[in-house]
């Protein structure tokens, strides 16, 4: 079974959110998108100061058999992107909600992220899939 | 539900990932890909690949029959058992299938064709057979495994039968051997060495056991797909398919010229082709920026136009992204490849990428 933290936010595009303290959210796939995937091994994050949609495609996951987009779970500013990822790609395998993390963005608004699923709702929304 | 092969419950039992390939329910990977693809580079993996068609041909006329059909020359084939890479070509020069044929007898030769194609090439080799009068006999109640990697024929030849154990010990690359109803021969998809061992469908699961519990890794169609592109082996219906020749696949090696007045399928369409310069060049790419070469991106040559990767993957062996494509003629050591937009740099190598596990191409 794949972990779902309580503490997150989801999207049905496979997203997890936090919320930090400064305001800004953290966006990484979650355990059960990367397993998924299988092994990546390529993942290229946006340029920082980029300003997103919300559901726009603003990052790629590349598994040895595929490339996956993934989607902003909020419209906001990219504020920083996991730049390390680059080098350690298998990271979002290893630690999908720590080091595999993929951007840290300022929402446009600080409430979009209520409309996003809790874990238990994600829980149930990956078993209806 | 797909087809299954012998092998369905193990595949489960070993927490296999299930796909659909051309109709069969097969194992993708049982955990991790690329773990699979480094147990076959250093130590032994074995796949199951029952999938795949073995067409027996009977008769008196089967040399001269496969000499018609293929486009490499069975009369290659002295020794008993010794096998042979081929093309089956349409008359245009399109590649219907890409096989492996064995000689057995010199009534008896036995082809291993791909699943995929299994339909169209069973009519295709009936109707050419017809005068030749060959008895063309399928047999899906064997079952195929392949034992891959620098460890593999070890693990393998103790669970032989032990009086056929020392000859299958000396097999030479590219021979099979008869051992009862089981052919074990020297031959993989790799770039590694090994076996594959075709056997009665109800002895496979308690041969695929054994090998796990000699320590053979379990692998799946992915690993399988990244160890083949790094030994340069074609794919078909992605690298090649009935629309284009063995000499713009990288196959021209395959091709049996000589003798000249050996007439096969073909045949024509291949010399017209030759005479006049084939329109591409069929190579490997490594690319040099960071990402990872997929089928279909489009391939970009200064001066010269475009052309498209048919085979691209990261390839777990070498920490890079490499690629067969086929690129217009006179193509040079550098081209471009569009990624989401964007033209990243390549180098044009020459296939094999990896072989026994050490890479053949310079690394920069």
């Amino acid at each position: 079974m794949n972990e779902t933290p309580d503490d997150l936010k989801y999207s049905k595009s496979h997203e997890w959110v936090r919320v930090n303290d400064d305001g800004t959210v953290t966006i990484g796939v979650t355990d059960h998108a990367q397993a998924q995937l299988g092994d990546l091994v390529y993942v290229e994050v946006p340029d920082e100061g980029r300003e997103l949609e919300a559901e726009e495609a603003c990052a790629v996951v590349e598994s040895v058999k595929a490339a996956s987009d993934v989607y902003a779970p909020l419209a906001g500013t990219v504020a920083a992107a996991n730049e390390a990822l680059a080098d350690t790609p298998e990271a979002v395998n290893n630690d999908a909600y720590g080091d595999g993390w993929l951007i840290r963005l300022k929402p446009a608004d600080a409430a979009a992220v209520n409309a996003l699923m809790s874990a238990a709702e994600y829980q149930a929304f990956v078993e209806s899939e | 539900m797909g087809n299954k092969t012998p092998l369905y419950n193990a595949h489960l039992a070993m927490g296999a990932k299930l796909v659909d390939f051309a109709g069969w329910d097969m194992p993708i990977h049982y955990g991790s890909q690329i773990e699979e693809h480094h147990a076959v580079r250093r130590g032994a993996g074995m796949f199951d690949v029952s999938h795949m068609t073995v067409v027996d041909l009977i008769g008196e006329q089967t040399r001269a029959f496969l000499r018609y059909l293929l486009a490499n020359d069975v009369d290659k084939l002295h020794d008993r058992g010794k096998a042979l890479y081929s093309c089956m070509l349409n008359a245009d020069g399109g590649v219907m299938d890409d096989l492996i044929v064995y000689f057995l007898e010199e009534t008896w030769f036995r082809l291993v064709v791909n699943s995929a194609t299994r339909g169209k090439d069973l009519a295709w080799i009936q109707q050419q057979a017809a005068a030749f009068h060959i008895e063309v006999i399928e047999q899906p109640d064997l079952a195929m495994i392949a034992v891959q990697g620098p460890e593999a024929r070890d693990k393998v030849l103790p669970l032989l039968d032990p009086a056929a154990r020392d000859a299958a010990a000396a097999l030479r690359p590219f021979f099979g051997l008869e051992i009862e109803d089981w052919l074990v021969a020297r031959t993989g998809y790799t770039g590694e060495d090994g076996f594959e061992v075709m056997l009665p469908g109800n002895e496979a699961e308690t041969f695929w056991n054994a090998l796990a519990a000699a320590g053979v890794s379990p692998c799946g169609l992915g690993a399988r797909d990244t160890l083949r592109l790094e030994a340069g082996m074609n794919l078909y219906g992605t690298d090649m398919d009935e629309s284009v020749s063995p000499l713009v696949s990288g196959l021209g090696w395959t091709v049996g010229w000589e003798p000249g007045e050996r007439d096969f399928i073909g045949r024509a369409a291949l010399e017209r082709e030759r005479g006049a310069g084939p329109a591409a060049r069929f190579v490997g790419l490594l690319l040099e920026d960071k990402g990872v070469l997929r089928n279909h991106q489009k391939v970009l040559v200064e001066g010269l136009g475009a052309g498209e990767i048919t085979s691209g993957s990261f390839s777990p062996t070498l920490g890079r992204s490499i690629a067969l494509a086929r690129v217009p003629a006179g193509t040079g050591d550098h081209c471009q490849v569009e990624i989401r937009g964007k033209l990243l740099a390549a180098r044009v190598v020459k296939p094999p990428f990896v072989r026994n596990g050490k890479p053949q191409i310079e690394m920069d």
